[in-house]
């Protein structure tokens, strides 16, 4: 069976990095990758009745541009770079639906990069690459 | 900055105002006389009493439907009770549907817009005239109050218009008119016009004037006395600001002070009466009693019973019809979801903050009993009471007598709560609006705008004809709501009884 890489990807250099380190080695190994891009959601959050009226059409687009403006570009660019690769959108707690994604997709390896915070805020509000250090279901590996 | 502008324009109108204040109390006194005989018929049909006693019809008709329905769905208020509960948990959403509206998220907003003054000021109406014994009414009919609302809110999904956009709209109006005419019934459309012209009513009165009138209180309790319509245009403002202007900052905030505001109130309410443990056995004795005897409140156990209920109805909506609009949006396969969660909240609303306000009233002594006798001793129909406040002024009174600062919390709780309410109102005012007059921009300006001058009018009036108002426009469209949900309540039977055999089936899955 072959390997399938499970990459977070939100846009930002800390995740270009994650990316870059992840199609180095899956040109050696063959392995294919999944470009995951979870947007922030909690189902426990308070709305206003109009954005309730408005929230599947946001949602619409929120998902539409989350598409255009990160993943496709990222899936073009690895493609480009002649490894097999797929992508997934999903809502809900970064972590957690990353772990959710690696789990449903049978990946074989995770590829997270991490921002180096390490201030107050990081402690109090803890962050996606401690969680996942902590629920992965499979080897996570966290690029600085 | 553009916010820094306003805040300074309102500061120096105020001040201007201030300084001549004889003029503006003679404003409140206009106002408030213009207002309460333009609106004292109809006031007066909607609380005339069944011909030779003094029990209002419109109380009545609430209870028999909140009655019939509880019967008709067996008791599906205490049934679903758990199930409700797994449902907001998210127990039985789908992941892929994560980042749609999610049962709590339909379930918090509903509440935004009902917890509010009802459960402060109303409550407190409520005791200081029918007596403790009305407390036992009001939570008796927030329980009979959740299978009137679990109806409605069932249909409200099932019956809602999704457009192509992607947005959704829902409430009594649709339903009115889709339900009746696949029923082959006559009339839906004539119901449903009357239904958003009382919801326009109610929208300004229970959902905006009282508000209004309340926070005025509640703030010129802490500053000093001032002329109400200065409250009102600053409030108006405010309102202004987020419904016409689109100052979304300034709601999101509010949605998420709220509720912890209420929290904070339920909090306080048990800290006062577990101080008080010792009183606790006697206060549910005073409820008891008063609920079948009156303790000499007037009118005795039937004036206690229609306080009780009145403010559990002004409070909770069950059976108006408002919360049908709000539950709508829910992202959901199964409408009687729904319907499952909207009926805890007349359970959190009522029987639980409702009876908290109430328990702190009775149990801090705000109420004078003649000693001889042991009745309550009323002066003009309301109970005298320690402080010689009403309303507002006599739940900030009971909490102050145990915590000295809380009036300053509950001032700034009744002012989110105000203002929380005032939004939401707007909203149901608004669809029953562009539902009467059709969608467009300036159509539905001008109703924000008018909106936003009853804020004035609320504030400055008195209390006596905005309460008598609020609760004549609300109780109206629970009239025409409640014709409505008898005449589909066999659909609603229909989703429950095929649900429940694909829940007991497994065919419905838990998704945790």
């Amino acid at each position: 069976m072959s390997e399938k890489y499970i990459v977070a990807c939100d846009g930002s250099s800390a995740s270009e990095r994650a990316l870059d380190f992840a199609v180095a080695n899956a040109k050696s190994t063959g392995a294919s990758i999944l470009v995951a891009h979870v947007l922030e959601w909690s189902p426990y959050s308070f709305l206003t009745p109009e954005e309730l009226e408005e929230r599947h059409k946001r949602r619409a687009e929120e998902l539409d541009r989350a598409q255009k403006a990160v993943v496709d570009k990222i899936v073009k660019s690895v493609s480009d770079q002649g490894v097999k690769v797929d992508s997934v959108i999903k809502y809900g707690h970064v972590a957690e639906t990353l772990a959710d994604i690696a789990k449903q997709e049978g990946a074989t390896q995770m590829f997270i990069g991490r921002t180096g915070h390490s201030g107050i805020a990081a402690r109090v509000f803890g962050s996606v690459a401690v969680t996942l250090a902590q629920i992965a279901p499979v080897p996570c590996t966290l690029v600085p | 900055m553009q916010n820094k502008k306003i805040i300074a324009g309102v500061t120096a109108i105020g001040l201007a105002l201030l300084s001549i204040p004889a003029f503006a109390q003679s404003i409140d006194e206009s106002v408030n006389q213009m207002f309460s005989s333009a609106t004292g018929w109809f006031v007066s049909f909607i609380f005339s009493p069944f011909p030779g006693t003094s029990f209002p019809w419109i109380v009545g008709w609430l209870v028999v439907a909140a009655t019939i329905f509880t019967f008709y769905f067996f008791f599906i208020q205490f049934r679903a009770f758990p199930h409700s509960i797994s449902l907001v948990k998210g127990d039985y959403s789908d992941p892929d549907d994560a980042g749609e509206v999610s049962h709590f998220q339909a379930l918090a907003t509903a509440l935004s817009g009902t917890v509010g003054l009802g459960n402060i000021a109303g409550v407190a109406v409520a005791v200081g005239i029918g007596g403790p014994g009305a407390t036992f009414w009001m939570i008796l009919a927030g329980l009979m109050g959740m299978a009137s609302k679990f109806t409605e809110c069932t249909l409200g999904v099932k019956y809602r218009n999704e457009y192509e956009d992607g947005t959704v709209s829902g409430g009594p109006m649709y339903y009115l008119t889709k339900g009746f005419a696949e029923r082959g019934l006559p009339g839906g459309r004539f119901l449903a016009i009357l239904f958003s012209v009382f919801c326009i009513l109610g929208a300004l009165g229970g959902g905006n004037m009282f508000q209004a009138n309340q926070a005025h209180q509640q703030i010129s309790g802490i500053l000093g006395g001032y002329p109400g319509w200065i409250t009102g245009v600053i409030f108006a403002l405010v309102v202004f600001a987020v419904i016409v202007g689109g100052l979304k900052s300034i709601a999101r905030v509010t949605e998420k002070v709220v509720p912890f505001m209420g929290v904070m109130y339920v909090a306080a309410a048990l800290i006062i009466i577990l101080v008080n443990a010792n009183k606790i056995g006697w206060a549910f004795g005073q409820i008891f009693t008063g609920a079948f005897t009156g303790l000499g409140v007037a009118g005795g156990m039937v004036g206690a019973l229609i306080q009780g209920f009145k403010r559990a109805a002004f409070s909770n909506e069950a059976g108006v019809g408002s919360a049908a609009i709000a539950h709508s949006a829910v992202r959901t396969k199964e409408p009687i979801t729904e319907g499952f969660v909207s009926l805890l909240e007349p359970f959190i609303d009522t029987v639980v903050i409702c009876t908290m306000t109430a328990l702190v009233i009775i149990i801090t002594g705000q109420l004078t009993i003649d000693p001889t006798t042991g009745n309550y001793i009323t002066e003009g129909g309301r109970i005298v009471t320690a402080s010689g406040a009403s309303g507002v002024g006599l739940t900030s009174a009971a909490f102050e007598s145990a915590i000295g600062w809380f009036p300053y919390v509950l001032a700034i709780a009744v002012v989110l709560f105000a203002f929380s309410t005032m939004i939401s109102w707007s909203y149901y005012g608004l669809k029953a609006w562009t539902y009467l007059f059709g969608e467009g921009k300036n159509k539905e300006i001008t109703f924000k705008v008018i909106f936003c001058i009853f804020v004035v009018i609320g504030a400055a009036a008195n209390l006596g004809p905005v309460i008598d108002f609020s609760d004549a426009a609300i109780f109206a469209m629970a009239v025409v709501n409640i014709v409505g949900l008898y005449c589909l309540m066999p659909i609603v039977k229909r989703e429950l009884k095929s649900y429940l055999e694909r829940l007991d089936s497994g065919a419905i899955k838990k998704f945790k």
